[in-house]
């Protein structure tokens, strides 16, 4: 067989997603139990969600606040009017023998995301529907050896999901529309975007066709996946599989799969022959969910700033650098955190946007890689960072020391010593521009290695950064570079 | 037998001049269970409870702070919740379930110091024609104690008439409580859908299901709807529609002049015994002679009202009866190897003969690959349906039929052959897929001297003019 990426090049997949996320309502989708993720097992139930005879589902109206907001943000189409259905299926953890869905007029359809893909380019993907439907049970097989146990404190909570078009051709493009949805999703406060915790799943349709070719090949389904890694490692698997199945003169047919992430491989679980009947019918239940031009309009204006519209303010407020802007404004509150130090900053203006970017991109940022933590953790004040940035906008301390100084402030536990801490290293790392100190500095260094002075008059230019790194040293950071790169050019010179 | 109290004005009457107390009411009733217990009525008595209400109520009927319906004592049919009691709907799988609610109908009723004595046996999951589908066996009627009282509401029905209670609650998928209100010679109501909140009515088929009211005379239902109608927030079905005031309409008498009544001439063609027809014809002719006006209608689609209604409503059965899978309450069968084997076993010992049939062909017809063909058509017949009454109800105020094809029959006479016993719903389940309100009125007795009933169908939320109309039908 040819090699893997010969083969790469001649077949092309086609990828669609769907994908499921609970939303973040208070109480679940057809009753008014909490959905607190956190409560012991079996806390948060009622007739309702447990099924019992003669309990019927009322719809929560914040659900359908919820996923107009997710179909305005991807540009859907809103139905006025669309019907729940009854998907039936026999699960222990699905108490009424079916699930409150939407089948044949989803609430949104026909919207789409943007995603930036590695050459800085964009590409649309469709978004074929978005619909509401009611989360199951978690069953536990694991606990009793002979016995499951249910845990219905899920059963009812609220979800959505958002089914792509087989826009993406790529398990690059796959991941980072993934990526693009969760985004959306957090940015508009509907989902916590925790996969971990399975607050946003993912199935993945997957199947490939000679590069050019205008018809899809079959499609496999992989289910359930819980991680950006499992998406990326189950995708690239399964292409992989369907390329050596047609490269061997066989076919693929039509499965849905499972991905076990021990030997990354993708297996066969459900052939189309004994695929589920659902028999899908509209939910008698419930009355049409009716959506008016003012409830839209009124959605419309209290829907947050979503990513794009972030970088673009960015860009034009602030004028970072749109790179910056984007890598600010990939998480949320993240970007929130960024927006507290630029308002406690006393002088507005670009060079401190910029410094203050500069410090949350490196420093915080490697601060939280390095201890595994998120932005809410982070224990520094947005008060004392915009200090500092001022600090070195200013000049009165250099970027190199803002590193030292940063590295201080970690020690601080309240704001208070935050900030004492960040008055004292000031002073510690003040700048020295007194060109009569630097100039003996300069002095002293050029004494020191007469060796170096006699290579650099002969031609040798590039020793200016060794003479400069001795001088810092010697300053312990506080000399102003910009001084010092005058006075050893006019010494040298002389 | 005890003679009891036939309205609940005399019930009034008696306790406000203190020759009656509710105690000594409910005694009455529960004597005349106990004479009466070859009938078969109750499945639950709450013999205990009702009498330690009643003392509860006789005491807030002295300090002048009783509610409403205080005297008014009801049988339920088995199919509603009332909270720590068990609720069978007469099937095997129930059994050991304890309900963990009230229905909303029943909350409000008990609120209003109405006194349930009992739940009532009926056919399984409301399902039949004859209550004879019971796993509790079937129900007598009082009249003849070799036929069936109807069904599926057959023992509620016998519970007023046999005296055992004043009124009881129902329930209507198509026609459960017009049909033995016909084979008991009492009268039965069925709302309009929507009027009365579902919630703790256990489906059978959601879209079409109502509970309804047995009742001796229409002021005693009048003050009974009242109580119980209206909107509810855990029925997304149940209508915003203003409660009317009942009472105060019936204190009016109807001018005949004004009222328009049609009769569909589908509804007099073959397989009606000729002396239910003639019964019925006589009826209309006395309004006529009173000075009401009757035109013949027509609703064209009703040669497919019990095709479009077996679909329909057994597709959701077949989904609304999932739930009974052993996994949480009710029944479960021991010694199943495999959950698959649970499912199976389980449902296969907990459901009756007719349920089990029903969420077959409910099943089927919503398959892929049938669901076009039985599901969907059926669906579109149903709007034809209910267009048939809009028109009709453009020309007529009410429409009167007979209620049933023929009167009660013989235990066991149908069993073993379902399509004539679904025939027994050919003037009733038309009502239901419409979703209007209709009422059946005692009209007359065959030559056997078995009692059947005159059904007059209304225009949506016009119960006061079906209890009106009542009032004018006399034999």
């Amino acid at each position: 067989m040819e090699s893997m990426n010969v083969l790469n090049s001649k077949y092309e997949p086609v990828i669609g997603l769907e994908i499921h996320a609970q939303m973040n309502t208070a109480s679940k989708a057809f009753c008014g139990c909490s959905t607190d993720f956190h409560s012991s097992p079996n806390t948060n139930i009622c007739p309702v969600c447990l099924g019992y005879p003669g309990a019927l589902p009322a719809l929560n109206e914040m659900l359908v606040d919820s996923i107009l907001k997710m179909g305005i943000a991807t540009s859907c189409r809103v139905r006025e009017e669309s019907i729940f259905a009854r998907k039936n299926y026999f699960y222990p953890d699905l108490t009424k023998g079916y699930q409150i869905t939407q089948f044949e007029t989803p609430i949104c359809h026909g919207g789409f995301l943007k995603i930036n893909l590695k050459n800085n380019e964009t590409k649309k993907i469709g978004i074929t529907r978005i619909h509401m439907e009611e989360d199951a049970g978690k069953s536990i097989h694991d606990f009793h050896d002979d016995s499951s146990l249910i845990d219905f404190n899920r059963c009812g909570v609220p979800l959505i999901e958002i089914v792509s078009e087989p826009d993406m051709n790529s398990v690059d493009e796959a991941t980072r529309f993934l990526q693009k949805i969760k985004q959306t999703l957090v940015y508009l406060e509907i989902n916590d975007g925790n996969m971990e915790e399975g607050s946003l799943r993912c199935d993945a349709n997957i199947s490939v066709r000679i590069k050019g070719d205008k018809k899809l090949g079959t499609r496999t389904e992989i289910k359930n996946l819980n991680s950006f890694k499992n998406v990326s490692d189950a995708v690239s698997a399964e292409i992989k599989r369907q390329i050596s199945l047609i490269e061997s003169g066989e076919k693929v047919s039509y499965n849905t799969m499972t991905y076990n992430a021990k030997d990354k491989k993708t297996t066969a679980t459900r052939s189309k022959e004994e695929a589920h009947d659902y028999r899908y019918f509209p939910e008698p239940d419930l009355v049409k969910v009716k959506v008016t031009k003012e409830k839209i309009e009124n959605i419309k204006s209290i829907l947050p700033e979503l990513p794009e519209q972030k970088v673009m303010r960015y860009v034009t407020e602030f004028k970072l650098p749109s790179a910056d802007a984007e890598e600010i404004s990939h998480d949320k509150d993240f970007a929130g955190y960024f927006e507290r130090v630029v308002s406690e900053l006393k002088l507005k203006n670009e060079n401190n946007y910029r410094t203050a970017g500069n410090i949350l991109r490196t420093d915080v940022r490697k601060v939280l890689n390095d201890r595994k933590i998120s932005i809410s953790e982070f224990t520094v004040s947005a008060k004392v960072l915009a200090g500092l940035a001022e600090s070195v906008t200013s000049g009165s301390i250099s970027a190199s020391a803002s590193r030292e100084v940063f590295n201080e402030i970690l020690f601080g536990n309240t704001d208070d010593e935050q900030i004492k801490i960040l008055e004292n290293s000031l002073k510690k790392y003040s700048q020295v521009s007194d060109t009569g100190k630097i100039e003996s500095l300069v002095k002293k260094i050029l004494e020191e290695n007469p060796e170096e002075v006699k290579r650099y008059k002969i031609g040798e230019k590039k020793l200016a950064g060794f003479f400069v790194g001795k001088i810092m040293q010697e300053s312990k950071g506080k000399a102003n570079p910009k001084i010092v790169n005058e006075l050893l050019i006019k010494n040298l010179e002389d | 037998m005890n003679s009891t109290p036939k309205s609940f004005s005399e019930i009034n009457s008696g306790l406000n001049s203190r020759s009656l107390t509710c105690v000594k009411l409910v005694n009455s009733y529960l004597e005349n269970i106990q004479s009466q217990k070859d009938l078969n009525v109750f499945i639950n008595l709450f013999e205990e409870d009702a009498l330690k209400r009643a003392v509860e109520i006789d005491g807030r009927l002295k300090a002048g702070t009783a509610g409403k319906l205080a005297g008014m004592v009801i049988s339920v049919k088995d199919v509603i919740s009332v909270k720590d009691k068990p609720l069978t709907c007469a099937s095997k799988i129930l059994s050991g379930y304890n309900a963990s609610y009230n229905a909303t109908v029943i909350d409000r009723l008990l609120e209003e110091d109405a006194i349930i004595i009992g739940k009532t046996n009926c056919d399984e999951f409301a399902m039949g024609s004859s209550n004879e589908n019971s796993f509790y066996g079937p129900v007598k009627n009082p009249v003849d104690k070799t036929r069936v009282p109807g069904g599926s509401s057959g023992a509620s029905a016998v519970s007023v008439a046999s005296d055992m209670c004043l009124l009881s609650l129902g329930s209507e998928t198509g026609g459960s409580i017009r049909q033995p209100a016909s084979y008991c010679g009492i009268t039965g109501l069925k709302m309009t859908y929507g009027r009365l909140s579902r919630y703790g009515l256990v489906a059978f088929a959601s879209s079409f299901d109502s509970i309804g009211i047995f009742g001796n005379n229409s002021s005693d239902i009048a003050v009974l709807l009242e109580v119980i109608a209206g909107i509810d927030k855990m029925d997304s079905t149940s209508s915003n529609e203003p409660v009317k005031n009942y009472s105060a309409i019936l204190k009016n008498n109807i001018d005949p002049a004004k009222v328009k009544i049609g009769y569909a001439k589908e509804y007099f063609e073959e397989g009606l015994d000729s002396d239910i027809k003639n019964g019925i014809l006589l009826q209309l002719d006395k309004l006529k002679k009173e000075g009401f006006e009757i035109r013949e209608i027509s609703l064209p689609h009703s040669r497919y009202v019990i095709q479009t209604y077996y679909i329909l409503t057994s597709a959701e059965a077949s989904s609304n009866l999932s739930r009974y899978d052993g996994v949480r309450y009710g029944y479960r069968s021991q010694n199943s190897s495999s959950l698959e084997e649970m499912y199976i076993n389980t449902r296969s010992e907990g459901f009756g003969e007719e349920v089990k049939r029903r969420i077959m062909l409910g099943t089927y017809v919503l398959s892929a690959g049938y669901y076009d063909a039985y599901y969907r058509k059926a669906q579109k017949v149903r709007r034809l349906i209910m267009n048939d009454f809009e028109n009709a109800f453009k020309e007529v105020d009410f429409i009167v039929s007979p209620t049933t094809p023929t009167t009660a029959f013989k235990l066991g006479e149908k069993v073993d052959d379902p399509l004539s016993m679904y025939l027994n719903d050919i003037y009733t389940a038309s009502v239901n897929l419409a979703g209007i309100p209709a009422i059946s009125i005692p009209a007359g007795k065959d030559r056997n001297n078995l009692p059947f009933g005159l059904q007059i169908m209304g225009k949506k939320f016009d119960e006061a003019g079906l209890l009106a109309m009542w009032n004018e039908i006399k034999y």
